[in-house]
């Protein structure tokens, strides 16, 4: 993936109301390149899915520009644009068999027969459904469906594939088999693919690039790990994996490094990412795993801890302990052999550094 | 077995038709509902519910398609009606069907005031043994009297002349009164009327008649259609039951006069269910309703005339209108020059063939 | 399987039958727990099916039944009829003495039971002239004496002329075809043979095509107005399809009669359209537009009275098509057009076959409006239907009017289900 080319997709101020009092997308910028898998990540209302019908030609944009190969599509029916889509309840054709669904948008282009069912063994093929041709969708199992309408969404070689929650019906299981099915195919024939959904853990999976809505705007676009190691605000620290919040004020800045109050006797010692000036309010976010029991000397945090309650999880053990006040505080113990035993009620000294914690916005004091 | 079930079944359809369940001291009394159910409700069941406290008289509107309620009755041995109002020709059929008593006149009515017998003073009215006279109605013209110019019709052969009076014209959706008005007004004497229709060519030539004006008819199946055709300006003239015309002119005054030549007279009146739960108590009511005195009480609430002939110097006025009756009956001397009587016998025998024969030409 | 130790292995069994913890065979123990689901459902099937039983099933056979007894003639004239077995109707000579011997004697018992009538109202169907000349006779039995040939022939002539003589003979077989003769336009003959009638008596037939014309013109007619509306229906949000759905819905609260009349107010020749036609200069006053009392009107006002039941299944099939099918459909490449014809409607055909087949089924019974408003082109044969079981009280030709419908439409079912496929049907 290269960043010289010219972007394939291109949100320009977008902005959308359906009411005409409340922005439903507040402001929405994006340059998408060719072939990248980029996924809208956010709650339900939060405008990801919005964004994706306008870029189909299902909703006009209430302002703004999108262009599509760096021509502007506002005004381009949807029938013209050229964009694959792949519905949350697959919208496979009921009275056709999955062929015909495969077949229709080559014959409304006026391909040739011959053409037509070459394309459709191929992309049949592609999902491992060659046998399955002749049976009507409602024949086929929830995983099976999907296959198809990734299948019907890439056979007429369209320049995006859009996804809206592909996978929401599907059980956990196949969720991630198709996961990685989808993340395979669009690695394969090197297809641009703008995805949306709610799951994190999905996008996380899937993604070169994750925009994360919240309130109608991109809170923050960047690859799976920088969202996780490095989010921008409290919002994404919290949306994006587990997370531990520790209120407090900030007492001091130097550079990249604050100091924040959080009611102990000693103060925390953090990253600043987003935060205002002295004696403002911050949101501290902590990964669980970045915690470690018994810390080193060097570690520029130690707390007295107290263990609440033991969750065996298998690979780790899920510790929930009352850190700073903070009774929800939550510790992954990897379940290595040489880890003590720890009980219920055991008092544990616990310790992070000081680049694992961020200080980040506190929008919500 | 078969029969058992049937019965059943038909007895279960017809208790569930039936609205309202009378009780021992109820007679249920089918009649036509609207005015004519009214008439007699202030000539005859009032005062003689006034006279028999322990009597009530249930008013049942459903005497259109009577006959074949009687039926399925009937054969379900279940019959809940106690007395039914009928024209003649249907009473004659309900006879020979066994739907309906047939009656001892003399025995069961009562002398007029001078002691004529019953049966002289009903005299040819009485069609049938099963039927008891009530009114004489008549089967006439009505005219929109705007719509005439200065000549307004006054024969049948108005009826049929489009040139002098153009517009169109109601007519019953049946052959009987069309297909004598046709011959009649085609120049056959009134006395030939019936031969002739016994033969296929008189009706070829009733229809014949009945052509020169078919595309500038509107046929009617309900009583209720030509006063309203009428009154709307939709037809120029109409037949229909000269009750029907009396209230369009006089009650809802509208521009509308009556045409009497070769009106047909046809009767209506009661029948007794055979095997009737109330039988006796029917029969004391219909000595009472059907005297002199109370046929005479009726015309005061609608224009039809008394069936007995010692009713007819006691007709007065309406009891609401205030106007003289006498002159408004059909059976009056002024209306009644041309009348044809409803020739029951023929019309038994030919109805069946008649209205295949009168449908066919409908729907050439 | 990993467990290969197990005894629930069906292969270390052999031969065996499986059986349950307590050693019954599983079979049997599978039936009788099936047994008692059965049981339970038939229980609750039964009210329903025994309602359906006795209001639907019985009375409509009994019903086609009717349209092929005939058992009055010969209850009520069982030695006549036994005697005429020995007359030869091609004879052209009248029956014997003996025949009017038993026609006398038969005659005495059905005066006193007052059954004649019956017999010769049943006759009239076949022949005009039957119901008086057995009233007649009936009247005038008790005083006849013998001889009774020229006795009962004095009462009646008719007695004399042999056509009666083979209609009677003809109708004392207890199952008859001829209501379903007169029910197709077909008459015997007097020599007994069965013949299309005349033109001038001919109209049952043009009666059937007519309604089955006019009521498959009405369903065409309510599928085109009903489809857009039911689209619209199905895309309006809540509120606003509530109350459109009141709208489709209004005419089912006003009772039948009101809405015909008003049809009429509205399109009679002196009538609201007509006068605003007229009043507009559109129309000249000498030509207004008959549009009631006849086809026009009948089918006006009857795809007014049928039109919820086409929108209402409409409605809810196409309530159920989500709407990402069509977008699919033009993210695909689609127009609107191709989209709506490829992608929308086939998948409103299950809505349309249940829509069709209910105007279609009530158009074909309907006779209240053609009455109303029918005229003489516009009526069906519902109306004759009528006729006959409540003023003529043939029954038997009624039953055969029935039969015949029903089994047309039974034809038209069947080839619905060929072209369309019954179980492709939705009501909602």
């Amino acid at each position: 993936m290269t960043n010289t080319a010219e972007p394939l997709v291109r949100f320009v101020d977008v902005q959308k109301s359906y009411d005409g009092v409340t922005l439903v997308v507040k402001k929405f910028n994006l340059d998408m390149q060719r072939g990248e898998f980029l996924t809208m990540l956010g709650p339900s209302g939060s405008g990801k899915t919005t964004c994706l019908m306008m870029l189909a030609g299902f909703e006009p944009a209430t302002h703004g520009e999108i262009f599509l190969k760096d021509q502007p599509i506002n005004n381009v029916p949807p029938h013209k644009r050229g964009i694959g889509m792949v519905f949350q309840n697959y919208a496979l054709f009921p009275h056709m068999t999955v062929a015909e669904n495969l077949a229709f948008p080559l014959q409304v282009r006026n391909m040739d027969k011959s053409e037509v069912n070459s394309r459709v063994t191929k992309a049949l093929d592609m999902v491992q459904l060659g046998q399955f041709g002749g049976r009507r969708p409602a024949q086929l199992s929830g995983g099976q469906q999907q296959r198809v309408a990734v299948a019907r969404a890439l056979v007429f070689d369209p320049d995006v594939v859009l996804m809206d929650e592909p996978l929401g019906a599907l059980d956990k299981n196949l969720r991630e088999q198709m996961q990685y099915e989808i993340k395979h195919i669009h690695e394969n024939l090197g297809i641009t693919v703008l995805y949306v959904t709610h799951d994190q853990s999905e996008a996380l999976t899937m993604s070169n690039r994750i925009a994360v809505f919240d309130d109608g705007i991109v809170q923050q676009l960047a690859s799976p790990s920088v969202l996780y190691e490095k989010p921008d605000n409290a919002f994404v620290a919290r949306f994006i994996g587990e997370n531990n919040v520790l209120k407090g004020t900030i007492k001091e800045v130097n550079g990249q490094a604050c100091v924040v109050d959080v009611g102990e006797e000693r103060p925390v010692h953090a990253t600043a990412v987003n935060i205002g000036g002295v004696n403002t309010l911050t949101n501290l976010s902590l990964r669980p795993e970045r915690v470690t029991l018994n810390p080193p000397e060097h570690f520029p945090n130690q707390f007295d801890g107290k263990v609440e309650e033991l969750i065996y999880l298998g690979d780790h053990i899920r510790t929930r302990m009352n850190v700073c006040g903070h009774s929800e505080f939550i510790v992954k113990i990897p379940n290595s052999s040489d880890q003590g035993q720890l009980r219920e009620g055991d008092a544990v000294r616990v310790g992070w550094k000081m680049e694992d914690c961020r200080a980040l916005d506190c929008n919500d004091s | 077995m078969k029969k058992l079930v049937t019965k059943t079944l038909i007895a279960t359809a017809v208790a569930t038709g039936m609205v309202g369940v009378a009780s021992a001291q109820d007679l249920v009394v089918v009649s036509w509902g609207g005015a004519y159910t009214a008439s007699q409700q202030k000539a005859y069941h009032e005062p003689y519910m006034a006279m028999n406290p322990d009597i009530k008289i249930v008013n049942d509107d459903s005497a259109g398609g009577a006959v074949a309620k009687l039926r399925a009755m009937q054969e379900a041995g279940n019959v809940t009606w106690d007395l039914v109002d009928m024209v003649a020709s249907d009473a004659i059929l309900s006879c020979d069907e066994g739907l309906i008593e047939e009656v001892n006149h003399d025995e069961l009515l009562a002398a007029a005031p001078d002691g004529t017998p019953a049966s002289v003073d009903f005299g040819d009215l009485i069609v049938s043994p099963c039927f008891i006279p009530q009114i004489v109605y008549s089967t006439t013209f009505g005219y929109r009297t705007d719509k005439v110019g200065d000549t307004p019709p006054t024969s049948i052969n108005d009826v049929f002349d489009l040139e002098k009076y153009p517009g169109k014209r109601s007519l019953e959706k049946k052959p009987i009164n069309n297909l004598e008005w046709a011959l009649l007004a085609d120049g056959v004497a009134a006395d030939e009327v019936y031969d002739m229709l016994g033969t296929d060519e008189g009706v070829d030539r009733a229809l014949a008649k009945l052509d020169t004006i078919k595309d500038s008819v509107i046929w009617w199946e309900k009583g209720a259609q030509t006063p309203q055709l009428l009154a709307d300006g939709e037809v120029v003239m109409g037949s229909t039951y000269n009750g029907r015309l009396f209230s369009v002119i006089e009650e809802e005054k509208q521009p509308v006069a009556m045409m009497w030549d070769w009106q047909v007279f046809d009767l209506d009146g009661w029948v007794i269910p055979a095997n009737g739960k109330n039988t006796e108590e029917v029969k004391k009511y219909l000595t009472f309703a059907t005297d002199t005195q109370r046929l005479a009480d009726q015309a005061k609430y609608i224009s039809y005339g008394p069936a007995r002939a010692s009713s007819a110097p006691m007709v007065g006025k309406h009891a609401t209108l205030g106007i003289d009756m006498a002159p408004h009956m059909p059976t009056a001397p002024d209306n009644a020059t041309n009348t044809l009587l409803y020739n029951y016998e023929f019309w038994a025998d030919n109805v069946d063939d008649l209205t295949e024969k009168f449908q066919a030409w409908l729907n050439n | 399987m990993t467990d290969t130790a197990s005894h629930h292995n069906p292969r270390d069994l052999g031969l065996k039958p499986l059986q349950t913890v307590d050693g019954t065979p599983l079979k049997v123990s599978l039936a009788r727990a099936k047994r008692r689901a059965r049981i339970r459902a038939v229980l609750l099937v039964m009210p329903l099916f025994l309602f359906i039983l006795v209001t639907f099933f019985i009375p409509v056979f009994s019903m086609l039944m009717r349209s092929v007894e005939n058992p009055v003639v010969v209850e009520v004239l069982p030695s006549t009829v036994e005697q005429l077995a020995n007359w030869d109707e091609t004879s052209g000579e009248i029956p014997d003495d003996d025949v009017f011997n038993a026609l006398a004697a038969d005659f005495k018992v059905a005066a006193v039971d007052k059954t004649a009538g019956k017999v010769g109202r049943r006759l009239n169907y076949e022949k005009s002239g039957f119901s008086s000349m057995f009233r007649k006779t009936a009247r005038k039995i008790k005083k006849l004496e013998p001889p009774f040939k020229e006795g009962i022939i004095d009462i009646d002539k008719k007695w004399a002329d042999v056509d009666y003589w083979r209609v009677l003979k003809r109708e004392s077989r207890e199952y008859t075809d001829s209501y379903f003769l007169t029910a197709l336009d077909f008459t015997y003959t007097d020599d007994g043979e069965r013949v299309l009638k005349g033109d001038d008596k001919r109209i049952y037939i043009d009666l059937f095509a007519r309604t089955f014309w006019m009521s498959l013109l009405i369903t065409g007619i309510c599928l085109v107005l009903a489809y857009p509306v039911a689209y619209l229906l199905s895309t309006l949000p809540v509120r606003s399809s509530n109350l459109l759905m009141i709208l489709v819905l209004l005419p089912f609260w006003t009772s039948l009669l009101v809405r015909t009349s008003a049809w009429i107010a509205l399109l009679q020749q002196e009538g609201v359209i007509n006068s605003l036609l007229v009043g507009a200069g559109v129309l000249d006053d000498a030509n207004r537009l008959a549009m009631i009392h006849n086809q026009t009107g009948t089918i006006i006002a009857m795809v007014h009275v049928l039109l919820p039941f086409m929108v209402l299944p409409l409605y809810s099939v196409m309530k159920t098509i989500h709407p990402s099918y069509m977008r699919a459909a033009r993210s695909l490449g689609a127009n609107p057009y191709t989209a709506f014809v490829r992608v929308y409607m086939p998948n409103t055909v299950p809505g349309i076959g249940a829509g069709a087949i209910l105007v279609f089924i009530i158009a074909i019974g309907y006779y209240i409006t053609p009455a109303l408003v029918g005229g003489q082109s516009g009526t069906m044969i519902s109306n004759f239907i009528a006729y006959h079981l409540e003023t003529s009280l043939n029954w038997g030709l009624a039953a055969a009017l029935g039969a015949v419908l029903l089994v047309v439409v039974l034809i038209l079912y069947f080839v619905y289900d060929r072209i369309v496929g019954v179980d492709n049907m939705k009501l909602g």
